[in-house]
């Protein structure tokens, strides 16, 4: 016999678990959007290349386009519809919405996710390619328009929103009441 | 996408052994580069073996006095690692001119090393391609080749390896330990990848269902000052067009210690051994550097398109050189 093609997988979705079958194939972002109608993950360019499909998979930011629904099982997924707190808009959705970081809204929730990706491996002290000197004897970096543009690159937007996005990533970033997203991006292994 | 079946590994042993019983399985790590190729038919596995969960997400020091990084280690991790970060800067240096973040977050580090090149040719399967499709013959040769190999290549493929983290790897010769049903092996990086040849569809020297387990860095203390440098179509975000990773030692305004490598040059990470052999001992400076890159760059073999590489990797070298002497000089 053949072996399977599809398999009997439980994703955890914001918090809630979710029993299907799927084909092998079926990439999470298919599975999100097709089998459990959570829409607000965007396919842009299905190739990993725009960044619409932007979720957190064990608090990482993640391309859903390029994660197989499969291999995802056993990891916790955070979606744009689990960011806010009830009708308690997330402060990285709230400077989106204060500063116009969109135009058309549709790469936003790809947007979101991802700069809430980056404030915490900001805050874990990570270098990036803008970054002078990324030994750590250099300090962690401060979190300039340079350091935000580059750090959110993966993530297009058509509309050329950009400044904006800058701006709110940047607001949301010195929000003192900003809360943990639930995001760990785990100390590196000694 | 062709169907496949799907297991997920807990131990290196399992996995390779699924691997050996089954060649048309294949290895499954982040999945940015595979999955992609399975959605277009570049790839098309029966079988995929998750080795995400594998205990191979570490990095450690090794009893030399080195770095020994598990194979599933993220790009994140390694870039973001103190050790990495204070004595191999240009390994995180280049991790972090690769990709996106979300990328960098799924990415592993065996997965780079195993990466396919981003040829337009290769990616296109309506198109010929000696390393897609035996035989077929080389699209780009006489197409599009702006980022076209000018070292070491074929008139049978002109493709380049698309790994920024390679180029650090292979300036700081790294070790590429593997597993296989057979046993255990290494290849130093300067083994690992094949040369052209009439063969480009052979990419590495690692056994068939080998699984790489460890990449492992000998101590180098001149790799405390190195640079990685990356010259791409835009600001951020893009496959390289030139690239080089250098380390520098200078005493009393001579060349005491020196690594090069470059990037997007060739069907592998290029060491610069030419280049360096000919700045050891020699005063420090933008003469020296730039004689040394074209005592490099010598063998190459330009195409109608790609000329532009030779005059972009001369300067990335004299730049980047210049740039680690004047902080060896403060």
């Amino acid at each position: 016999m053949a072996p399977a093609t599809a398999s009997a997988i439980t994703l955890k979705i914001n918090g809630e678990h979710h029993t299907l079958t799927v084909d092998n194939r079926t990439t999470l972002l298919d599975a999100l959007r097709e089998r459990l109608g959570l829409t607000g993950s965007k396919k842009g360019c299905d190739q990993g290349q725009c960044g619409a499909c932007t979720v957190l998979v064990d608090g990482r930011r993640t391309v859903a386009c390029l994660q197989l629904a499969v291999a995802a099982e056993g990891r916790a997924v955070t979606t744009i519809e689990g960011v806010a707190d009830g009708e308690q808009l997330h402060p990285v959705q709230q400077a989106f919405l204060d500063l116009d970081g969109y135009q058309c809204g549709y790469c936003t929730p790809g947007q979101i996710c991802s700069a809430l990706g980056v404030l915490d491996e900001h805050a874990a002290g990570w270098p990036s390619a803008a970054t002078g000197d990324v030994r750590p004897e250099a300090g962690p970096p401060p979190l300039t328009p340079e350091e935000i543009r580059e750090r959110m690159s993966g993530n297009l937007c058509r509309c050329g929103a950009y400044v904006s996005i800058v701006q709110a990533v940047s607001q949301a970033a010195a929000d003192p009441a900003r809360p943990a997203t639930g995001t760990d991006p785990k100390e590196p292994a000694a | 996408m062709k169907e496949f079946s799907y297991q997920r590994a807990t131990d290196v042993e399992g996995a390779v052994a699924l691997l050996d019983a089954d060649p048309d399985a294949r290895y499954l790590g982040g999945g940015t580069n595979l999955v992609d190729l399975m959605k277009t038919g570049v790839e098309r596995p029966g079988r995929l073996v998750d080795v995400r969960e594998l205990p191979l997400d570490r990095i450690e020091p090794t009893a030399e006095g080195g770095l020994r990084i598990g194979a599933t280690v993220t790009n994140s991790d390694l870039a973001a690692h103190p050790e990495v970060r204070s004595r191999y800067p240009a390994l995180a240096e280049a991790v972090l001119a690769g990709a996106s973040g979300q990328l960098r977050n799924m990415a592993t580090v065996g997965g780079n090393l195993l990466q396919r090149t981003r040829c337009p040719y290769f990616t296109d399967t309506s198109l010929p391609c000696n390393k897609r499709t035996p035989g077929s013959g080389c699209s780009a040769a006489t197409g599009e080749h702006r980022n076209g190999a000018v070292l070491g290549a074929s008139a049978h493929c002109v493709a380049v390896h698309p790994s920024d983290m390679g180029v650090a790897l292979a300036a700081f010769d790294a070790v590429v330990s593997f597993e296989t049903a057979e046993g255990s092996g290494e290849l130093p990086l300067a083994d690992f990848y094949l040369p052209v040849g009439d063969t480009p569809h052979r990419e590495t020297a690692l056994p068939q269902g080998a699984l790489i387990t460890a990449v492992t860095l000998p101590p180098a203390p001149v790799a405390a000052r190195s640079r990685y440098r990356k010259v791409r179509e835009r600001a951020s975000y893009a496959f390289a067009i030139g690239s080089a990773a250098g380390a520098l030692d200078v005493a009393d305004g001579t060349v005491r210690d020196v690594r090069l490598a470059f990037g997007a040059v060739a069907s592998h990470p290029w060491r610069a051994r030419a280049a360096e052999r000919m700045l050891l001992g020699q005063p420090a400076g933008e003469a020296a550097f730039a004689a040394a890159a074209d005592a490099e760059l010598a063998a190459a073999q330009v195409l109608e398109q790609n000329a532009y590489k030779l005059p972009l990797l001369r300067n990335l070298v004299v730049s980047l050189l210049t740039e680690l002497a004047e902080e060896a000089a403060r």
